[in-house]
């Protein structure tokens, strides 16, 4: 739960200092889009790191009680 | 450490806040020639710190191993070492990535960009060495020495070595200075930083999940025999 909470706390931080520019690329304000998509991406790697870490430990935990 | 789970959200926070600001943040206008690609350095460069910072975990592991034989010391090194060089392969294509960009050519002979291939090919000949030994203390014993002197060897190679000579293009080395250097808008610190700590947790995560998966298999056979 805390967890989301920072990454949410994360986003909105870093909507308030973006700024846009003249240039072509921020204007238009599809650069969000980009953002978003890598964004998600990188949520998805780090659940799936996550997930892996919880497999190891239930492993770990059945053979620390077995013998 | 390696029992407890803060530093890994902490990591994959951190990236995530240096991949949105990295890419939201008002940078400096047009530093050298690099207009927006600028950005790249909160990705490409903290690849590099990481791979170091892996590689100095499993030297250090190795040494230990030195000392005391325990060969867990040695998976700990090996699997680190393993994670530096998925990294400092990451580090090279995005370098290739950007100098394409900015220097009109994927490859150059630079300095930096040779030394930190062959500091790359070092450590892939770790690897191999590695995997020709099948009897474990010996394997353990020999990689471990190997170790030792490839570090300094890749640290000269990629680090030191391009800062002495006199001409390169790539930041940091030679007559080109480094980022650091420029009176930089503090919006690239404010996300560079950040990213490194961010992006040496998630490597670090990345070995232990190895390293556990290595400890894991050397108990279950010790149950089977």
């Amino acid at each position: 739960m805390k967890i989301k909470l920072l990454i949410l706390l994360s986003f909105i931080s870093t909507m308030a200092f973006a700024q846009t520019h003249e240039n072509p690329f921020y204007s238009n304000g599809k650069i969000y889009v980009v953002v978003t998509v890598i964004s998600i991406i990188f949520t998805g790697i780090v659940v799936y790191l996550i997930t892996l870490d919880r497999r190891l430990k239930k492993t770990e935990k059945e053979l620390k009680d077995k013998p | 450490m390696i029992n407890s789970n803060w530093w890994k959200y902490l990591g994959a926070v951190l990236v995530l806040y240096s991949i949105i600001g990295g890419l939201l943040f008002v940078n400096p206008n047009n530093l050298l020639f690099l207009d927006e690609t600028v950005r790249n350095l909160n990705f490409h460069v903290p690849m590099w710190f990481t791979m170091i910072a892996l590689l100095f975990i499993s030297v250090v592991n190795s040494m230990k191993y030195l000392k005391t034989f325990d060969l867990k010391y040695d998976i700990i090194a090996s699997k680190c070492a393993a994670v530096a060089v998925l990294f400092g392969l990451m580090g090279l294509a995005t370098g290739s990535v950007w100098a394409r960009f900015s220097w009109g050519s994927w490859w150059t002979a630079d300095a930096k960009l040779n030394g930190a291939a062959i500091g790359e090919l070092l450590y892939l000949a770790y690897l191999i060495l590695r995997n020709s030994i099948d009897e474990p203390s010996k394997k353990a014993r020999l990689s471990s020495v190997y170790s030792i002197f490839a570090f300094p060897l890749f640290l000269v190679f990629a680090w030191i070595y391009p800062k002495m000579i006199t001409n390169s293009m790539h930041p940091g080395s030679g007559d080109t200075v480094g980022f650091n250097q420029y009176p930089l808008n503090n919006n690239l610190r404010m996300t560079f930083y950040p990213a490194v700590i961010g992006w040496i947790c998630m490597g670090w995560w990345m070995s232990t999940l190895l390293i556990r998966n290595e400890f894991l298999r050397l108990n279950k056979q010790k149950n089977e025999n």
